[in-house]
């Protein structure tokens, strides 16, 4: 093994070292000039980003331990976009809450840290790695949830993620021992030759698919995501929404694809009537939220009940429909998160009912929300319709036709609720409505590139047909 | 100038379907640049102008290419979207395409002069109006399930906005209702359409979503059965069928005028063209097999519509309820399975367009006047609005379908065509359906006897604001195509007839 197989780790290490730069930095930059941290740190990941699009090959290292390809280098590149995203639309919040209480790089770092056990996590070759890097994930964001100290629902919901995801790690943990019982290995590759289908591996199986289930929230393990959502900073509450969720969602796609596929009898019938409680929870649950970060958070677990459509199948149609939805949903519920934190950070109001008339005074600002929303309801032409449309052409190409009947009716049942947003901010009229601000450069451009990426990534099919090209990878 | 235009170069020529989607499109980006209701209404005035200009061209060269050509479809033109799935942005158009894309540029044309003093928000307000008419334009020249299902959610979800925003009553709750109905409904559609997909690889060849290429796979009988229903009714709830009428009422009756104008005049079409073009022919034997039962909610339908028509006094009511009774008329005919009876259910369809567009345009001129609705608070119009009021009995007398207008030249071919059937049950449901004219012919003259004639019930009204030019030409609009088919509906029923052609064939 030589130097240059590390370069199979570049992403790793090339955010490894921007996490050091920045603790580095910390040190020599003087106390009245903090916001520096907050360009630098963006610049740097800016081109951190830029350099992950470097087309990578099939890898792997440390004896199959870390692996590979270009979906997984791909979907680290979606997940960079996201942070960046995240990052942007977080700025201007770091700026005036963050920097006073000089927590500014550590914000940072800890995001990071969070992103650099998803790389591990989405690349992981065995279960090892893969619970490091499940659990380098989470424990900074349980810190980040608690952020903002000085507000009590921070601390809860820090709280709150800590205890519910360390339970559901114990419990992800004890299935994956199972699995090793039963198989004699940790190795994915392994695995896959040896698994049985007897009683253990199910119970195996099924514990290790909570612990995963507890970070996409799918229903039943969906408690923590509400109050968490509400109380973390947002910033927090959407990195939790888009980027932990989909990385979740990806590895559990490869490890229900590969790994347990010749257990796909029993798994089947798992993801099937789960995809349904979650659909069906969120979308109800949804119905009646006043506060624009819970009805967010019931909306990213109805949309991960829809994101089961694609898991059902096993296919590599599933496997290309799944990231492509994912990556629509992460610009879509962006845009959604991007316009409640500027709002929430120019006025301090989350409620649906602070935005009634928005339209009048904030026309931009209202028509992100509304494409995000229409893309998270899936309505033409905006991306989120054809992301759905192709999961439950999935799903359908497996003869599941009831399954996307119900998925369908849940889509109905979502429109409501997000024409509800559509309704405060364009019917209604009110005195108290918020008036016209401007937002700063950084929010405007984390908006802007959500609202490019809900309009382009559905018209322009050659993406999805890249995707596809790199599924068969998996399948 | 498009004549010659379309004679010289090759390239215009296959594109003249595609500017329908186009034209709307730059209307659009130019109305973005509209400082005020002039300038907004100024450009939407000539995009009209000129999606009506491209619509006559249309007609022209269709008869010209049929000559020469005689493919199902004329115009074709074919580009790979998501060659994964075989998506094809496909369109192409038949007879039956071109009279409802001319129906849909002159009432576009219409609402536009209607809503001439459209003062709240007046660059939305066309905004979201165009937006709606590029999602008819595209459905009617989409000969892609795919495309055809992308434009006909793009067609709906604007009148979310437009009854929202700009409409009158309990607004937001009939635009919810609606939207969530039809949006439902097109959900339900969207299993269908997946359904005939993954059908359409039966014989072997590769799935697509074209129309034409499915039409020629024989889709496994079990199949058909289990999907015909969810695309009928998908597309049938946009037709007002039965008992998934409910939006229709409370949409129109809370809509702005020319909303309901572009709502029931074209909107409601999209739900005929859709059985026919979709549900009936690409699953011929599920139609056969599930006929009997939509035959009856239809019929039932058509009665039923002119009897709740009978008891309302809101204007808007009572022309909603009309319009589910006349389109319940297009199901049943469609269902009828044979030529005499779909070319009048196409006959109807246009008829109704103008017919129903006239309606709410009168409706929402004398709601402006006269500040209500309720029949039984007017009176003696006739004597104060002469020309509002006359060409209200003009379009009372196409509704009830007397000999000289086109809902006579409609109803007849129906009627013809579904006595037809020799056997009991299409017997008695025609005679069912039948019966509602003479339903019709009550509700009408109710209207007019009440409003129209007799004493000025309100001082008020003697000081009515005489009719503006807009509104004439709007009026106008309308009023032509209405004669125009009841005096002279030969042409338009060749051109129908021999689209439908190919259909029979497939069909029976």
């Amino acid at each position: 093994m030589d130097v240059y197989n590390f370069l199979v780790l570049r992403q790793e290490i090339s955010l490894l070292i921007l996490i050091l730069l920045l603790i580095i930095l910390e040190i020599f930059i003087p106390h009245n000039k903090k916001s520096a941290v907050v360009h630098v740190a963006i610049l740097l990941f800016g081109i951190h980003t830029l350099a992950g699009f470097y087309p990578m090959e099939d890898a792997s290292l440390f004896g199959g331990m870390f692996r590979t390809n270009p979906l997984i280098h791909f979907f680290k590149n979606i997940l960079n976009l996201g942070v960046l995203v995240v990052l942007l639309q977080a700025a201007d919040w770091i700026n005036e809450k963050i920097l006073i209480q000089n927590k500014g790089t550590e914000f940072f770092v800890l995001v990071f840290s969070s992103l650099l056990g998803l790389y591990f996590m989405i690349s992981s070759g065995d279960f090892l790695m893969f619970y490091l890097g499940l659990e380098l994930s989470t424990l900074p964001l349980a810190a980040l949830a608690a952020y903002e100290t000085s507000k009590i629902k921070s601390s809860e919901a820090g709280i709150k993620l800590i205890l519910s995801s360390a339970l559901a790690s114990g419990i992800s943990l004890f299935g994956i021992s199972l699995l090793y019982a039963t198989s004699g290995s940790i190795y994915f590759e392994v695995i896959t030759d040896a698994i049985m289908a007897t009683n253990l591996t199910t119970l195996g199986m099924i514990l290790f698919f909570a612990g995963l289930g507890f970070k996409i929230s799918l229903v039943p393990f969906h408690f923590w995501t509400a109050d968490v959502y509400e109380g973390a900073p947002i910033s927090i509450a959407s990195y939790l929404s888009v980027i932990s969720k989909g990385a979740a969602v990806f590895i559990l796609m490869i490890l229900l694809f590969t790994v347990l596929k010749p257990l796909m009898h029993l798994w089947e019938n798992m993801v099937y009537a789960l995809a349904i409680l979650t659909m069906f929870t969120g979308n109800l649950f949804a119905l009646r939220q006043q506060n624009m970060k819970r009805f967010l958070a019931f909306s990213s677990i109805a949309q991960a009940g829809f994101i089961l459509l694609g898991l059902i199948t096993g296919t590599q149609l599933g496997t290309a429909t799944i990231v492509y939805f994912v990556l629509i949903y992460i610009f879509s519920n962006l845009a959604a998160f991007g316009v409640v934190q500027a709002i929430s950070l120019q006025t301090g109001k989350e409620n649906m009912k602070d935005y009634e008339g928005l339209y009048r005074t904030n026309p931009k600002l209202s028509l992100v929300m509304m494409l995000g929303l229409f893309s998270l309801a899936g309505i033409p032409p905006v991306a989120g319709f054809f992301g759905k449309f192709f999961l439950f052409t999935a799903a359908a190409s497996n003869g599941y036709y009831f399954l996307v009947f119900l998925a369908v009716v849940n889509v109905t049942i979502s429109l409501y609720y997000y024409l509800l947003v559509i309704r405060a901010m364009f019917l209604r009229t009110s005195d108290t409505a918020i008036p016209y601000f401007r937002n700063k450069n950084y929010m405007r451009l984390g908006l802007i590139i959500t609202v490019i990426g809900i309009l382009l990534l559905g018209m322009y099919s050659p993406i999805y047909d890249y995707i596809y090209s790199l599924s068969s990878t998996f399948n | 100038m498009f004549l010659f235009i379309y004679g010289q170069f090759k390239i215009v020529r296959m594109d003249i379907l595609s500017l329908f989607i186009i034209v709307p499109l730059l209307t659009v980006v130019a109305l973005l640049f509209a400082k005020n209701l002039v300038s907004a209404r100024i450009t939407a005035m000539i995009g009209g102008l000129i999606q009506l200009g491209m619509a006559i061209n249309l007609v022209f060269a269709y008869f010209k290419e049929r000559a020469v050509n005689d493919a199902i479809m004329l115009f074709l033109r074919d580009e790979v979207w998501f060659k994964d799935f075989n998506i094809h942005y496909s369109i192409g158009v038949d007879g039956i395409s071109v009279a409802l894309l001319l129906l849909t540029a002159l009432v576009v044309l219409a609402g536009v002069f209607i809503s001439w003093k459209m003062n709240e928000l007046p660059k939305e307000f066309f905004i979201s109006l165009i937006i709606l008419s590029t999602g008819v334009y595209g459905f009617f020249i989409s000969i892609d399930l795919f495309t055809m299902f992308v434009f006909f959610e793009i067609a709906v979800i604007p009148m979310y906005l437009l009854i929202g925003i700009w409409g009158t009553g309990p607004r937001e709750y009939s635009a919810m209702k609606l939207t969530l109905m039809l949006m439902g409904a097109s959900a339900v559609l969207l299993v269908g359409i997946l359904g005939i997909y993954f059908n359409s690889g039966a014989d072997g060849g590769a799935l697509t979503f074209n129309i034409l290429e499915i039409a020629k796979v024989n889709i496994p009988l079990e199949a058909q059965k289990l999907f015909f229903p969810l695309t009928f009714i998908g597309f049938a709830v946009i037709g007002a069928l039965f008992p998934f009428h409910t939006w229709s009422p409370d949409g129109h009756a809370s809509a702005p005028t020319a909303v309901s104008m572009l709502h029931a005049g074209v909107l409601m079409k999209l739900g005929g063209y859709g059985v026919f073009r979709v549900a009936m022919y690409l699953l011929p034997e599920g139609t056969l097999h599930w006929s009997w039962f939509f035959i009856i909610l239809a019929a039932f339908g058509v009665i039923y519509g002119a009897f709740a028509a009978i008891k309302q006094t809101d204007l808007k009511y009572i022309n909603a309820y009309s319009s589910v009774s006349h389109l319940g008329l297009v199901l049943f005919a469609l269902l009828m399975l044979n030529k005499t009876a779909w070319n009048g259910a196409i006959l109807q369809s246009l008829s109704h367009g103008f017919m129903t567009a006239l309606f709410f345009a009168l409706i929402g001129m004398i709601y402006s006047r006269t500040h209500t609705r309720d029949i039984t608070k007017l009176g003696g119009l006739l004597k104060v609005i002469p020309f509002i009021s006359a060409t209200y009995v003009i379009a009372g007398l196409a509704s009830l379908g007397l000999p000289g207008f086109s809902g006579f030249v409609a109803e007849m071919n129906i009627f013809v065509g579904a006595f037809q059937h020799p056997d009991l049950f299409y017997r008695v449901a025609t005679v069912i359906a039948v019966s509602a004219i003479v339903v019709t012919a009550v509700y009408v003259l109710r209207v007019v006897g009440i409003m129209l004639m007799g004493p000025v019930k309100n001082e008020a009204f003697l000081s009515l604001e005489k009719v503006t030019w807009y509104e004439k030409t709007g009026i106008l609009l309308m009023l032509l195509p209405i004669i125009g088919i009841g005096v002279a509906p030969l042409w338009l029923s060749e051109m129908i007839m021999e689209s439908i052609q190919p259909f029979i064939q497939g069909v029976l």
